[in-house]
């Protein structure tokens, strides 16, 4: 892959390499942050010095179906020794999609000086460098976090209903199949983590791993703009939101449309198909 | 920790013994890291298909439906009626996936039909904590389902 400056994001230095990363590893100013679906990778070898986020326990109220508030965040950024001016390097598994959630959550908290390793955990490895399973010592710090600002940047129901009505821009990231309500699963053993299948009427398919390569790293910005501005339709100008099922992999296409792409409006619904599915009175297609 | 049918009063049939042990083991750890270290010691464990048994490209049938990390489960006959179960997980980074395979490696190959049959997929939690993703805990249990049907499988054709 070309080096990321030659790639024609319209924000480059939201990504950083492997090698980068590798340059930076004990840089005082830099936090790796290792962020993973599957919960046995962090402990089984990370990045030297790495901390791990992790999705469930770290960044969710474990009461509600939100994020973590305020208190919450500043008890998270002292545990992994962060302050407001800490560059927060996030990478992880399944070509970042954890990484990008992680990272979306820590900008709902205006922690906006945070990147992304490019190619994730997979590149790391293949590349051949170097693991540690020794968790790092971190020394806490005081981090005075502003309250979450769902505003910009995350979406609710009632905003994606408001957006529908006013024929706005969506993208539905899950698989063609989710996307259709077809259902593909063995006798016996329904998928669909919705009442029904289907999607958020107007909304256009595009998997989110069509912005990824084979090796876990975006595609440039002319393959991305090929598929998101010339196949899909979609006008940077106008405003978009991405959902898949709970938010997490439209959080690698939210980072993709706004970071790379430069769109100037575009906000993740994390309540995403498992509550839009689910409500009673709203409306989908199939 | 023994494992009752939800809707009848009797127990259902056992689970294959290796099984049991390991839902033992698992049941009596209360820290999640304890139980990670465990899954990881498993993992390490993991043999993929041998090539006598299937080669790449994998014919899709043989494909997990739901497990992103890409698992395979392969059934084979044996002569006293049991089977022999292979996996193999593509995804490199599948690291739960292979724990969970090595443990119904070991645990279901050979073993009574029906005990296999009667593993309930909700399992996985008992292995993984409740604090796993839905696709993650979806994949896993369909990694499990796709065991299970082979066993019932197998019953419903004796």
């Amino acid at each position: 892959m070309s080096d990321i400056s030659s790639r024609g994001y319209a924000n480059p230095d939201k990504l950083v390499s492997t090698g980068w990363v590798a340059e930076h590893l004990n840089d005082s100013n830099v936090r790796v942050i290792e962020s993973n679906e599957d919960p046995l990778l962090y402990p089984s070898g990370h990045v030297s010095g790495a901390v791990e986020v992790d999705w469930v326990k770290d960044l969710n109220d474990p009461l509600r179906r939100d994020y973590l508030d305020k208190s919450g965040f500043e008890a998270l950024a002292s545990r992994i020794g962060i302050t407001p001016q800490t560059t927060a390097v996030f990478y992880g598994d399944k070509s970042n999609w954890w990484a990008t959630y992680a990272l979306w959550v820590f900008e709902l908290f205006g922690h906006t000086n945070a990147k992304i390793m490019d190619g994730g955990r997979l590149k790391w490895v293949e590349e051949g460098r170097e693991l540690t399973r020794e968790k790092p010592s971190i020394s806490p710090t005081s981090y005075n976090a502003p309250e979450r600002d769902d505003s910009q940047i995350r979406a609710f129901r009632d905003g994606v209903l408001a957006h529908i009505g006013e024929n706005g821009q969506l993208v539905d990231v899950r698989s063609p199949g989710e996307f259709s309500g077809e259902k593909l699963h063995m006798e016996g053993y329904p998928q669909e983590g919705a009442v029904r299948g289907g999607h958020i009427p107007g909304a256009s398919s595009c998997p989110w791993s069509r912005a990824a390569n084979e090796d876990g790293t975006f595609k440039n910005a002319a393959e991305l703009s090929e598929i998101y501005l010339n196949e899909l339709g979609l006008d940077p100008a106008e405003p978009t939101i991405a959902y898949c099922r709970i938010g997490e992999r439209s959080s690698h296409t939210w980072f993709v449309l706004s970071n790379l792409l430069g769109f100037g409006d575009v906000r993740n619904y994390d309540g995403s198909w498992t509550e839009w599915g689910n409500s009673v009175g709203l409306p989908i297609e199939k | 920790m023994r494992f009752l049918a939800r809707s009848q009063e009797t127990p259902m049939a056992s689970y294959p013994p290796k099984l049991q042990q390991y839902l033992d083991d698992f049941g009596f750890m209360s820290s999640r890291e304890d139980r990670v270290d465990y899954l990881i010691d498993i993992a390490d464990e993991f043999q993929p298909v041998p090539s006598s048994i299937a080669s790449k490209p994998y014919d899709e049938a043989h494909r997990v439906i739901g497990c992103e990390s890409e698992a395979f489960v392969w059934a084979i006959d044996r002569a006293d009626g049991t089977l022999d179960f292979y996996f193999d997980v593509l995804n490199p980074q599948g690291l739960s996936a292979m724990a969970m395979s090595a443990i119904l490696d070991q645990a279901c190959s050979g073993a009574p039909l029906d005990q296999v049959a009667a593993i309930n997929g909700e399992v996985v939690f008992t292995f993984f904590g409740k604090d796993i993703s839905m696709g993650k805990g979806r994949g896993l249990t369909e990694l499990i389902n796709a065991v299970v049907y082979q066993a019932r499988r197998r019953l419903r054709s004796d």
